[in-house]
């Protein structure tokens, strides 16, 4: 069952898919999100997702970031099983072993800069490594910014935040969801520049749902999902390639819907 | 636009059902106290009425209704009534015997009816009232026919657990103490019940023989006017045949002096219970302001893009109002059906104390009706009417916008000047109050303490900040950063934080401020009780009610007691104002001694002692003449021989016991004081007194401490009473904080998503909420507390004369804050539940 998504044999699996299937409503209005998904995330890859609306990229990122349950099927998560665990266990999950940035709302507006980075390891009452913060700090460039709050900063600068706590509890995994659905190009630039980096120089793994190919570009590996499946894959794609699938995954589904 | 205004509260229905709810309580408290209040009048007056006949023969200087304590033996002959009978005018004459001060004993040797409504004994004779109906109905049995029978309105009976055939026994207030009768009947008054009041009817010559030393003679004739004689007209004529110290008077004079007697007691009863509901009102109203606050900033966008769709502020406006108006007319119609409820709650509650009130007057009379939807919907209006205005001044560029609410912006510097200006302004008014500037000191404090609480509650955000910064702290140091959010969540939106803590700031500001007079009252009572109470022993009844004189005299030869003090009061027109006099023996010299301004505090004949106060009013000096009229008629010219400082010991006009004997007065005692001698065991003699009043359960005997904890209960028992109804404003506060979390977390919806995402267990977010809460509640105790605090401290000042000594019961405000830490975690329950039901994913996606 391994066979489809192909990692590198010396990287591990930091989550993994198998036959997922998420459905909502129910008997005729029934919604087939995910349709038996199987797929290994690898470590220290920075991995995209990428398919139209509807998709199911998203349900996927959620199944798998311990945020959503699957109809059936099996997520892993960090070698844990998710199926089984109650909320408490996945609150605790979530909060030490995954790192989270979303498109918007990332930020508690009334905590700084600096207490948002640290929410999580506040919640779990641990310390932060404070030569790992520095250097966290240091990349997405906050330093100046550490004590403001949410309402003081620019969307880019929010972000940049999302991402720092995402990254300072060094979790096992770091999930986006279209992280920069919300910025102009500039700042979307500096978003992605530090999620790439972050898996360069500190060896972090980063899924990341998108549908903006030039996003997509910056990533080792780019997952296309249509109707609930993986119907593709690129390694170190570049935009012209992603592109190109892009169109002719709308193309197919054009097709099907004419 | 309607359709619009309709659709919004279906789809809003489970958070307008919380501000609908403080509606409900207030209208209903409204409703409650008014049905009450017109049930109790309405009781009273059909007794009255239905009690009175044409015209009434009795001594002069008589006044209906009112528990003198003491018989007059100034009687009607039999002669007298034949002569009445024989008038024209008159249909029917008939003597009656009204015995005063007899108490009716149950089964067990108890006092029926307590220390409330009194004992009403007398002869039993078949009387019409004015409207031509029986004053009383027989229920069950027979009339008293034949000496040693007894007739008991239904209630008494009941309570004293008699059946027909029974021996009932009578506590007398002269002669023999105990007196046994045999219950023939069960009647009542025409108009039904007694209002807790107990009848007893005898036979006349019994009655004669018991309350008249068995002279055949009686206290009173009712008269009854033959066909088309007016009233007037038959007690005019009634007066020609009438011996000197008589006078008849017609039945309307009796049912308005009743009525000026008893509607003065009620009216106040009324005011103090409208009191409270106003109080709830207010804080209904600002739970209603805060809802509509907050649910007119989480509907930014719709505002705007009815604006940008081409709605004029007015249909904005004018759609949030008829909101406001629809959830008026429910919250008053619910409130009016809960008022009804209530009322009959209230009326169970006065009828534990003694005070029955029938079940058929608590009705919702139109008035009330039409003063609790007025009410309703006058308050929620005004109170909607800002939040109104400010949804038409969104621009209609919102609905384009991303941030889903608009901050309710901090207040302005003006508003706070402003608001600084009139605390000054409440400060002036209360220094004015103390100062004794003209007219009433408390009413002077009163509006200073209401210009107080209303901006104390406007400047709330900003008064509050440094409580909330204080919670903040503290919560972050205990609970981490739960506690951190939390604290932050409370400071994050001043307004909204300050409204809803201000409603219970009103409710706890009252609650102290009345604490810091209930303990300053206590406090001044121990005082007093400390340096008046000289005897070693008091024996008294709680209701002051005249005992029989024997008690006095087994008293005095008990073993150990050297001093017996007897006093007797009896009310009396003094210089033409109605009032009280206290008859003291001799012995009262021996025992207290007042502290004279002028002249001598020993009396002897027709001469009088004044207390300052006393003697100012009536503007005597010693040496000058005061006229006193006692009960029966008798003006006795008194010499004033001194002048004494106030004092709790007797009354502002103290004359020798003599004065009211000979004035035709029966000799009962209304209190003794008991000094023992060197050598007796003080608690022997206790016991020992104890026994001699062991069969007189009217009467208790009280040593220093004895006496200083029974003032302490009724002050007490006026306390919780007063708790007891603020509650209701304490309950709409909490409701208002549970509405405001409740609005808070639905407005935070993906915040909480985040933090769930993040990491923080739903255990953690419940905390964090009820932490919100509790700051939110800390605040309104805190502010309530303070303001409470120094307005019951200005008013104890402006009463200094009374409350002599200031204490602040530092152990009930600590108690209150704790009460309102409790309640903050009780409002948060629902909120902080609902919250950690929201699945993390759909909190994140909502948009």
């Amino acid at each position: 069952m391994t066979g489809h998504a192909t990692g590198e044999a010396t990287r591990g699996v930091a989550a993994s898919a198998r036959d997922l299937v998420k459905t909502y409503g129910a008997q005729e209005a029934e919604v087939r999100a995910l349709d038996g998904v199987t797929v290994d995330l690898m470590s220290g890859e920075f991995t995209a997702i990428m398919g139209p609306s509807g998709s199911g990229k998203s349900t996927l990122m959620h199944c798998l970031a311990a945020l959503d349950t699957p109809t059936s099927g099996e997520a892993v998560v960090a070698g844990t099983s998710l199926g089984s665990l109650k909320d408490k266990a996945l609150t605790t999950l979530r909060r030490d072993r995954i790192g989270f940035v979303f498109q918007a709302f990332n930020l508690v507006p009334t905590l700084t800069a600096r207490e948002n980075i640290l929410l999580p390891l506040d919640l779990a009452g641990r310390k932060a490594d404070q030569e790992w913060f520095d250097a966290v700090i240091d990349a997405v460039g906050l330093r100046p910014r550490l004590g403001h709050r949410p309402s003081e900063m620019s969307g880019g600068q929010q972000q940049r935040v999302a991402c720092a706590r995402a990254l300072v509890s060094r979790p096992s995994i770091v999930f986006a969801d279209e992280p920069t659905g919300n910025l102009d190009s500039t700042s979307s630039a500096e978003v992605l520049g530090f999620l790439r980096r972050s898996v360069d120089e500190f060896g972090q793994t980063v899924v990341m749902v998108t549908h903006d190919p030039v996003a997509a570009s910056y990533t080792d590996r780019v997952l296309f999902l249509a109707d609930g499946r993986i119907v593709d894959e690129l390694r170190d794609p570049d935009r012209d390639a992603i592109l190109e699938r892009m169109g002719r995954l709308h193309d197919a589904s054009a097709r099907k819907a004419g | 636009m309607l359709r619009l205004t309709w659709r919004n509260l279906v789809a809003r229905k489970v958070r307008l059902v919380m501000s609908t709810l403080a509606i409900v309580l207030g209208i209903g408290f409204l409703a409650g106290v008014l049905t009450f209040s017109h049930g109790l009048g309405a009781t009273f007056d059909n007794i009255i009425e239905g009690s009175t006949s044409d015209a009434v023969v009795r001594t002069e200087g008589e006044v209906s209704f009112q528990a003198s304590g003491a018989g007059t033996t100034n009687l009607v002959e039999p002669e007298v009534v034949e002569r009445l009978r024989a008038l024209p005018e008159v249909a029917a004459a008939d003597g009656s015997v009204d015995g005063v001060g007899a108490n009716l004993l149950d089964e067990d040797g108890k006092l029926v009816g307590g220390t409330g409504a009194p004992t009403l004994v007398f002869n039993y004779y078949d009387s019409v009232n004015v409207q031509g109906e029986p004053v009383l109905i027989l229920e069950e049995g027979a009339w008293p026919e034949r000496p040693g029978e007894i007739n008991l309105d239904v209630s008494s009976a009941e309570r004293g657990g008699y059946e027909i055939g029974d021996e009932v026994t009578l506590l007398m207030p002269t002669g023999e103490q105990r007196r046994t009768f045999e219950l023939v009947g069960t009647s009542n008054f025409n108009g039904g019940g007694t209002a807790g009041a107990t009848l007893a009817l005898l036979e006349t010559s019994q009655a004669q023989e018991a309350f008249l030393d068995g002279a055949d003679a009686y206290t009173t004739v009712t008269l009854t006017a033959a066909d088309g004689v007016s009233q007037t007209e038959l007690a005019d004529a009634a007066r020609t045949v009438l011996p000197d110290g008589f006078t008849a008077v017609t039945g309307q004079q009796v049912i308005d002096e009743s009525d000026e007697q008893i509607g003065q007691l009620l009216d106040l009863i009324g005011y103090f219970l409208i009191a409270f509901a106003v109080i709830a009102i207010v804080v209904g109203a600002f739970i209603i302001f805060n809802t509509f606050s907050i649910l007119v900033s989480q509907r930014v966008r719709e505002s705007a893009l009815l604006r940008a769709l081409g709605a004029s502020r007015r249909q904005v406006t004018r759609s949030v109002l008829v909101e406001a108006f629809l959830m008026a007319l429910l919250g008053s119609a619910l409130g009016l059906l809960l008022g009804l409820g209530l009322s009959r709650g209230l009326a169970a509650i006065f009828r534990a104390q003694g005070l029955d009130i029938a079940g058929d007057v608590l009705v919702l009379t139109t008035s009330t009706v039409v003063a609790a939807f007025a009410v309703g919907i006058g308050v929620t209006m005004v109170a909607a009417f800002v939040p109104a205005r400010r949804a038409a001044k969104v621009p209609p560029v919102a609905a384009l916008r991303d941030d889903l609410t608009v901050q309710e912006k901090a207040l302005g510097r003006r508003r706070i000047v402003l608001g600084s200006l009139a605390l000054l302004v409440g400060a002036a008014l209360i220094g004015a109050g103390l100062l004794g500037a003209p007219g009433a000191d408390a009413a002077w404090i009163g509006a200073g303490a209401v210009i107080w609480v209303i901006t104390v509650a406007v400047l709330a955000p900003v008064l509050g900040h440094p409580v909330l910064l204080a919670c903040r702290t503290v919560f972050g140091r205990v609970f981490g950063t739960t506690g951190k959010l939390a604290g932050e969540n409370a400071l994050r939106n001043p307004r909204r934080t300050g409204a809803t803590a201000s409603a219970l700031m009103i409710g706890l500001a009252v609650v102290s401020a009345v604490g810091v007079l209930a303990s300053s009252l206590s406090a001044t009572n121990d005082e007093l009780v400390d340096k008046e109470f000289r005897s070693d022993f008091l024996v008294q009844s709680p209701t002051f009610q005249g005992f029989s004189t024997t008690i006095g005299d087994e008293i005095a030869a008990v073993d150990g007691v050297e001093t017996v003090s007897r006093m007797q009061g009896s009310v009396a027109m003094v210089k033409q104002d109605q009032g009280f006099v206290m008859g003291v023996d001799e012995a009262f010299a021996e025992i207290y001694e007042l502290e004279m301004r002028r002249g001598t505090q020993q009396m002897s004949g027709e001469q009088t002692i004044l207390s300052a106060s006393s003697a100012a009013e009536l503007d005597a000096e010693v040496g000058s003449e005061v006229p006193v009229a006692l009960p029966g008629g008798e003006v006795v010219d008194l010499e004033v021989v001194g002048i004494f400082e106030d004092t709790p010991i007797t009354n502002g006009v103290t004359l020798p016991i003599s004065v009211l004997e000979e004035a035709g007065l029966r000799r009962t005692d209304s209190m003794l004081s008991v000094n023992v001698t060197e050598s007796a065991d003080v608690d022997e003699v206790h016991e020992a007194l104890d026994e001699v009043v062991a069969d007189t359960p009217i009467v208790t005997v009280q040593d220093k401490e004895g006496f200083a904890e029974l003032i302490k209960q009724q002050v007490n028992q006026l306390l919780f009473m007063i708790y007891g109804l603020l509650a209701l404003a304490v309950i709409i506060a909490v409701i208002g904080i549970v509405n405001t979390l409740g609005l808070s977390v639905i407005e935070r919806t993906r915040e909480v998503g985040l933090l769930r995402a993040v990491g923080l267990s739903r255990r953690r977010l419940r905390r964090m909420i009820t932490l919100e809460s509790i700051a939110i509640a800390v605040l309104g105790a805190v502010l309530g507390l303070v303001v409470g605090l120094l307005v019951g401290v200005a008013l104890r000042q402006s009463l200094a004369e009374d409350l002599t000594v200031l204490a602040i019961p530092f152990g009930s405000l600590v108690v209150f804050l704790v009460v309102a830490v409790v309640f903050g975690v009780l409002a948060a329950i629902v909120p902080a539940v609902r919250a950690s039901r929201m699945k993390v994913l759909d909190a994140i996606a909502t948009e």
